[in-house]
């Protein structure tokens, strides 16, 4: 852990860190300065003016210039500050193309971490020095919040929405993961470590941790096992749309709408499967919302994401 | 307390007597429909109601002196927490100017004899203090631990505590903020004696104005999130829990649609009685009156609009966050142009230091510290990190506690003799002021330092590293604690003991001061005197000097 001692400084641990903490020694900066400033002027007027002390007191007359100066010169300020935020903002929305994915599914009061070659974790999230990681991330219950200060990083995971973080760990070590969105009882204890690795240490983690099966493999199986392939199954007798591929689709769904079929949208089709029924089907299929576990949705969505449209589901074959 | 002096600037018509002298026993207070009688009722029942709050903080300093929070069990500190939030915001920040010194003064700085409507500002302190003692009974025994923002679907199906009563007590205390703000728009408008026209109107005035609109179009939106909330828990009609097919994220919405608003009723009545500390003690006009005014009604009206800075890391799409951060940067704006004309004010003065404008002056300090930190929050880039750490908790401390607070002391010293019609001590009340300062700064700068480090808010326990910041914070609340206990003390004695204050012991403007002190039971003996706002250049009516 970062231990150090009084008034040590957080450390740049992340991609983002260093340009963030740019920002923010400069407004720091700023703010002083205008406080500084202020507070030296309060100071020598009441000095200056204090009762009994001989003065010009003449009254000054009011202007719209001074008025409209210091109206517009902080707007001018305010929106430079605006301005450089959006830039750096922009850059914490969209993850590279390349970022590998890990799940991560938040309950009360912990962090569960799924790793897309089936590597389980609770609490820890490894993953390697300079890749960048995207973390798909939802809630078993109610809000939390995955927050790395060394990264300067923060998103709130949600129960039934998918919300995305994604960083590039710059520096090996092992920094605190704490959830910032009260969540109940142990909401304090609700924290754990993120472990940089160099990616060498990281691939031989990973075989250490190998389960056997890759997490689209647990999906399939789950996909078998809770029935799933019964209906959406290529030789099953009920009515229902096949799964192949569907992961990007454009689905048509009975009330008019076309909507992309994304994270969101087979989630939810999973657990309330009557809230967007596909057009053409009827809407029999019953909620799984008391029936799976976030992990457990994340698995099958996995599994859905490695199916190709006309091909018989991967199974084994779809670990890389 | 029969004061018998009479002013000689007063025409003799009878021999003034207060408002306190109109029977003495609790009936007649009980069923009184004076506004300065039922300032006071709201003044001791809000002041119960801060002490209450200050001793659940006291106990959250103590507990984070270790790591481990050794005081409380995690359960216990959720749920004092949450006490400590829901009465400071409901039942003394957003009452505690309005409903004390507006209702006090408001009639009295407009020539009028009672607000608008009597019965309804009676009505508003019975709802105030059925609403204030259920939900307090409520959070003691039992206790809610959601917080209290109510998030959900914890607060709606997670927790297993008094939300739904507690959210009772919090709607009906809603009515009296509304009654009351009711009030104040419709004597403004309605009761401003002849003469009084708008661009004469003390900035207190504008300011209870402002804040009145804000209450009238902001709470019932919080009547209806609660509502919601009742409905979700208790008949699980989906709406914030997705399991039910609702949004959590609508719930936040809502709430925030009321609580950022309700962030400006703290602070507007701040900012509308430091606008008339500062001008009287620096015997100056305010400068640029009229440009107070509008930032007055800029910043309730943009209020309105930023409340999505509360969710920039709650999965709100980049465009809102874009909207909503440059929102806020605009609504600083105002913010700043009070900071300089409340400095300017002073130039060329004849600045006297008495205990109001100690307070005065510590609030615009602490206001500007405490808005700048918010510069820094409504950069989303800046947020991602700080969002829900301790630099929140210091950022709105310092802008109620330090802000509000500060200035809401700064009032009832300035008004003191005017309201009980005796001085109290100065050097303590001085004294008070400058330890408060330094005790305030004390006990939150460090939580700044803990922002920026990391260290998460409603935290029970914590990694030790945090500890030293800690311990300095809880430090300085024993001095901040030290600080509001002493007003009790000297001014509890000047009741009894102080001198006589005279109708006009600051020698003020504002026609309040053109009565005697305490102010007679229809407020004006003789018509007052109406003139520009603020006229320091010019002697005070009646007065020779």
């Amino acid at each position: 852990m970062n231990s150090g001692g009084f008034f040590h400084l957080l450390p740049n641990a992340s991609t983002y860190a260093g340009p963030e903490d740019v920002l923010w020694w400069s407004m720091v900066g700023l703010c002083s300065a205008i406080a500084i400033g202020v507070f030296v002027v309060m100071f020598v007027f009441c000095i200056r003016y204090r009762k009994g002390r001989p003065a010009d007191r003449t009254l000054a007359k009011e202007t719209l210039p001074v008025e409209l100066t210091w109206t517009f010169v902080p707007l001018t300020i305010f929106m430079g500050i605006f301005v450089w935020s959006l830039f750096l903002y922009a850059g914490t929305r969209t993850p590279p193309a390349d970022a590998e994915t890990i799940y991560v599914v938040a309950k009360q009061w912990m962090w569960k971490i799924q790793h897309p070659g089936g590597q389980r974790e609770i609490d820890t999230l490894h993953v390697p020095v300079d890749v960048p990681i995207r973390l798909m991330m939802t809630s078993q219950d109610v809000i939390h919040s995955f927050s790395v200060p060394a990264f300067r990083v923060k998103q709130d995971v949600l129960p039934g929405r998918y919300t995305q973080l994604w960083f590039k760990a710059i520096e090996v070590g092992n920094y605190r993961l704490y959830c910032t969105q009260y969540c109940g009882l142990d909401h304090s204890k609700m924290g754990g470590k993120v472990i940089v690795m160099s990616r060498k240490d990281y691939a031989r983690w990973l075989d250490r941790h190998d389960s056997g099966t890759s997490l689209a493999a647990q999906g399939a199986a789950l996909f078998r096992a809770k029935g799933c392939s019964g209906c959406h199954g290529a030789n099953a007798s009920v009515h229902a749309p096949d799964l192949d591929g569907i992961y990007g689709r454009i689905v048509h769904l009975a009330d008019g709408r076309t909507v992309a079929a994304d994270d969101r949208y087979i989630h939810d089709s999973i657990m309330l499967p009557d809230k967007q029924v596909v057009a053409g089907y009827a809407p029999i299929m019953p909620a799984f919302s008391g029936e799976l576990t976030e992990s457990q949705v994340l698995a099958l969505m996995a599994y859905l994401k490695s199916t190709r449209p006309g091909t018989q589901p991967a199974h084994e074959s779809t670990r890389r | 307390m029969n004061a018998t002096v009479i002013t000689p600037d007063l025409p003799e018509l009878e021999p003034p007597r207060s408002f306190f002298a109109h029977g003495s026993g609790l009936r007649s207070w009980l069923t009184t429909r004076d506004h300065k009688r039922i300032a006071i009722l709201y003044t001791i029942t809000i002041t119960l109601f801060f002490v209450l709050g200050g001793v659940a903080a006291a106990m959250m300093r103590i507990n984070l002196v270790t790591p481990d929070g050794a005081l409380m069990s995690a359960e216990t500190y959720n749920k004092t927490f949450t006490f400590h939030g829901v009465v400071m915001v409901w039942f003394f920040l957003i009452p505690s100017i309005p409903a004390t010194l507006g209702n006090f003064l408001l009639p009295l700085m407009i020539g009028a004899r009672d607000l608008a409507f009597p019965r309804l500002n009676l009505m508003s302190w019975y709802l105030f203090v059925i609403g204030g003692c259920f939900t307090i009974a409520c959070l003691l025994l039992g206790g809610v631990d959601t917080g209290w923002t109510f998030y959900t679907p914890f607060s709606t199906l997670f927790s297993n505590t008094n939300v739904i009563l507690v959210a009772v007590g919090v709607f009906v205390t809603g009515f009296s903020t509304i009654l009351t703000g009711l009030n104040f728009i419709v004597t403004t408008h309605k009761l401003r004696m002849p003469g009084m026209t708008w661009f004469k109107l003390p900035l207190f005035v504008w300011g209870m104005y402002a804040v009145s609109l804000v209450m009238v179009l902001a709470t019932p939106v919080l009547a209806m999130v609660l509502s919601l909330i009742g409905l979700e828990r208790i008949a699980h009609v989906g709406i914030f829990d997705p399991a039910l097919g609702g949004d959590p994220l609508l719930f936040q919405h809502l709430f925030w649609f009321y609580s950022h608003p309700a962030v400006y009723i703290m602070i507007l009545p701040a900012m509308a009685v430091v606008s008339e500390i500062i001008p009287c003690f620096a015997r100056r006009r305010i400068f640029g009156y009229k440009f107070m005014v509008y930032a007055l009604i800029g910043i309730s009206v943009i209020g309105f609009l930023v409340w999505g800075h509360h969710m920039f890391v709650a999965g709100m799409s980049a465009t809102a966050a874009l909207v909503f951060s440059i929102l806020s940067f605009i609504i600083a704006v105002p913010s700043a142009i009070k900071v300089f004309n409340w400095t300017a004010t002073l130039r060329r003065g004849n600045i006297s230091f008495e205990a109001p404008m100690l307070y005065a002056l510590g609030f615009v300090g602490l206001f500007m510290i405490g808005g700048m930190s918010g510069l820094m929050l409504a950069a989303p880039a800046l947020d991602i990190p700080l969002h829900a750490t301790y630099f929140v908790i210091a950022h709105f401390h310092y802008v109620m506690v330090g802000g509000t607070v500060m200035a809401y002391l700064g009032g009832i010293h300035y008004w003191w003799p005017k309201i009980t019609g005796r001085m109290y001590s100065e050097g303590w009340a001085r004294f008070a002021a400058v330890l408060m300062f330094f005790g305030f700064n004390f006990t939150f700068f460090p939580q700044y330092v803990l922002g920026y480090l990391g260290m998460p808010r409603r935290y029970h326990a914590y990694p030790p590293q945090f500890q030293t910041l800690n311990i300095l914070s809880s430090a300085g609340a024993s001095i901040l604690a030290i600080s509001y206990l002493l007003p009790f003390l000297y001014l509890g004695w000047s009741l009894y003991r102080g001198a006589r204050a005279g109708s006009n012991p600051w020698n003020a403007r504002g026609l309040e001061w053109q009565t005697t002190s305490p102010p007679p039971k229809q407020n004006f003996l003789a018509r007052p005197v109406v003139r520009k706002a603020y006229a320091y250049d010019e002697p005070a009516p009646g007065t020779t000097a």
